[in-house]
């Protein structure tokens, strides 16, 4: 009789607790849907042909697009990748290949776990203080900048796992025919690699794309077109910021407009970097 | 010459050539590794970098203010001499952090537990990917959210209900108190906050728990545990430092967070014990401000910005701290 009721009391338990695991699933996941959903419901009718090639509008006029933040987050992705990720890589493979067991590796991987997750707005003042005062002024290259040292953290730790997973067998061979460990490097480790080193430089991509904290005061923006590297450049992160701060209607619906794009261009870098390494797993 | 003579010709030249290739292959040898430690020595650069702009430009305020800029509540830029002291961004990062935690903790946790123990095979994949997708959306997206669909909700059918219920409640009705209800308070933030960090500590938690050997949950399921009595007994026993490790990771990034908080914080730098009315993150503070600063003002900015780094530098330590003992003893 007393182990029925302990039995029920215990099955009960169970019940409850694996039914407030459910909720917690159903609300999570529907919040975040929620989410999606108002980005849809207010970016979609402004995503038009006109936001690709129309300049952002000044205040109170209507119409408009993001040509122009749309190109300068496009070069200062493009340029804070091109910094970040070689620099990225070849220290994964230090501490993958040549420094694997060094006395200071521990520290360098534990230091870049810290980068990874510090916050980014830091990394905006240390940019903000490391180049735009030496150089007098805001500009896309410091923005770049800033990009290219959130860079940095991703992609040392993405090359590193991945080259880490290269069988040391295939390096042995490699080296018992005489190659030199920079062509192991080349032509083995990198090779059995790609996929992963490749999938690591496209998250950091979807990393910096929307980031907007490190380029509050390195960039700037900007509301005209502009190529100059040396000074304030448009981009849709601050562009979101500045919209969003302004009563202005026309402006609110471009910033949802470019919300949008943001979110979209994230999960689809996202999914593609995740298809690619999938791939390369069942291979 | 004679034949002998030729080919050892022949055989220098080809060793000769031997050699150049060789040289060169050692040579470039020697140059990808210094480049790769230059690069790695580079990443521990990074960090001196950022120590040392953060001090350099703090200065002039550390200078001034010293160690009561940490106690200081007022803060006044505008006075001829500047008043500028960190408590009240201290406070709201705290607060907020605290409350975003208290939220996203059991939900991430809950959602944890669902995706390992209960949800069917075939549906766990789709979900943890897509909750590690939302982990990837760039935060000032949830803040716009915040700022334009969530603020406005929770003001307008929300919290005045809580107000109103807890009006006569001693010690409550200061925490949930307001004189007006406004889109914008720590409240918010901190629900925004919670949201965002939500992802992060389900996918560690999930990570964390696949850590756990099958034989020990099997062998418990084997004597006649329940689902929960597993989770409760075998699971979290086994995984707590990777758990707490994750949380504090979650926390690490709550503190430092900057777009989801700056539009639905209010930027105001007061302290009054409610977490409806507005308040301002360290974080939020530097965003809203350093642009249109200057000088002592700018450099409390600064400070502040130090004061944030040393604090997320001791949470992420911790973390990574215990997520790498966890990963010792399942390597193990």
């Amino acid at each position: 009789m007393a182990s029925n009721i302990n039995y029920a009391k215990r099955k009960f338990g169970n019940r409850l607790a694996m039914l407030m695991c459910l909720a917690a699933t159903a609300i999570g996941v529907t919040w975040l849907f929620l989410i999606l959903f108002s980005l849809l419901w207010n970016g979609l009718p402004r995503l038009t042909p006109a936001l690709f090639t129309e300049l952002t509008p000044p205040p109170g006029e209507k119409g408009g697009g993001l040509a122009n933040a749309i190109f300068g987050t496009v070069v200062m992705t493009i340029m804070g990748v091109g910094v970040g990720a070689p620099i990225g890589i070849l220290a994964g493979t230090y501490l993958a290949e040549y420094g694997r067991h060094a006395k200071l590796s521990p520290v360098i991987r534990f230091i870049n776990d810290i980068l990874l997750s510090a916050p980014s707005i830091i990394i905006g003042l240390f940019i903000y203080g490391a180049v735009v005062v030496p150089m007098r002024g805001f500009s896309a290259i410091a923005g770049s900048l800033a990009l290219a040292v959130i860079v940095i953290p991703v992609v040392v730790r993405t090359t590193e796992d991945m080259l880490s997973l290269v069988p040391n067998q295939l390096r042995e061979a490699a080296s018992a025919l005489g190659m030199p460990r920079a062509h192991v490097i080349w032509l083995v480790s990198y090779r059995a690699a790609r996929a992963g080193l490749i999938t690591g430089v496209l998250l950091a991509v979807a990393r910096i794309a929307g980031e907007t904290a490190p380029l509050l005061f390195t960039v700037l923006s900007n509301q005209f077109w502009s190529v100059n590297l040396l000074k304030p450049m448009a981009n849709l992160p601050v562009t979101i910021n500045n919209f969003i701060n302004n009563p202005d209607g026309n402006w609110k619906e471009l910033a949802w407009a470019a919300a949008l794009l943001i979110t979209l261009a994230v999960l689809s870098l996202n999914i593609f970097a995740r298809a690619l390494s999938a791939g390369k797993k069942d291979a | 010459m004679t034949q002998m003579d030729q080919s050892a010709v022949q055989f220098n030249v080809a060793a000769m050539d031997r050699s150049k290739v060789l040289g060169g292959m050692a040579l470039s040898d020697k140059i990808f590794s210094f480049a790769t430690r230059a690069a790695a020595y580079g990443v521990l650069l990074v960090l001196a970098g950022i120590i040392i702009s953060l001090i350099a430009g703090a200065y002039p305020a550390i200078r001034t203010f010293g160690f009561e800029f940490l106690v200081t509540r007022r803060w006044a830029p505008q006075l001829d001499e500047p008043i500028l002291g960190a408590l009240a961004p201290i406070y709201g990062t705290l607060v907020t952090s605290f409350v975003a935690m208290l939220i996203a903790v059991p939900f991430g946790l809950g959602i944890a537990i669902f995706l390992t123990e209960l949800c069917p095979m075939s549906l766990r994949r789709p979900i943890r990917i897509a909750i590690e997708l939302l982990a990837g959306i760039p935060s000032i997206i949830y803040g716009m959210w915040g700022f334009f669909v969530l603020g406005p909700f929770l003001a307008n059918y929300v919290e005045p209900g809580i107000v109103w219920a807890l009006q006569d409640v001693p010690v409550l009705n200061i925490i949930f108190g307001a004189d007006i209800i406004s889109n914008i308070s720590l409240f918010n933030a901190s629900l925004v906050l919670g949201i965002m960090i939500l992802p992060f500590i389900t996918a560690v938690s999930v990570d964390v728990f696949s850590t756990v050997p099958p034989v020990l949950k099997e062998s418990a399921y084997g004597i006649g545990c329940t689902t929960w009595e597993v989770v409760r007994n075998v699971v979290l026993p086994f995984t707590r430092v990777g758990v707490v490790g994750g949380v504090m990771l979650a926390l690490g990034r709550a503190l430092g967070e900057t777009m989801a908080v700056t539009f639905i914080i209010g930027n105001s730098f007061k302290i009054d014990g409610s977490i409806f009315s507005p308040g301002t993150t360290i974080s939020a503070a530097i965003a809203s401000e350093f642009a249109e600063s200057d000088d002592l003002h700018r450099a409390a900015l600064m400070y502040l910005g130090l004061l944030l780094f040393v604090l997320t530098f001791f949470v992420l330590s911790a973390a990574r701290l215990m997520l790498a003992r966890l990963e010792k003893r399942s390597g193990a």
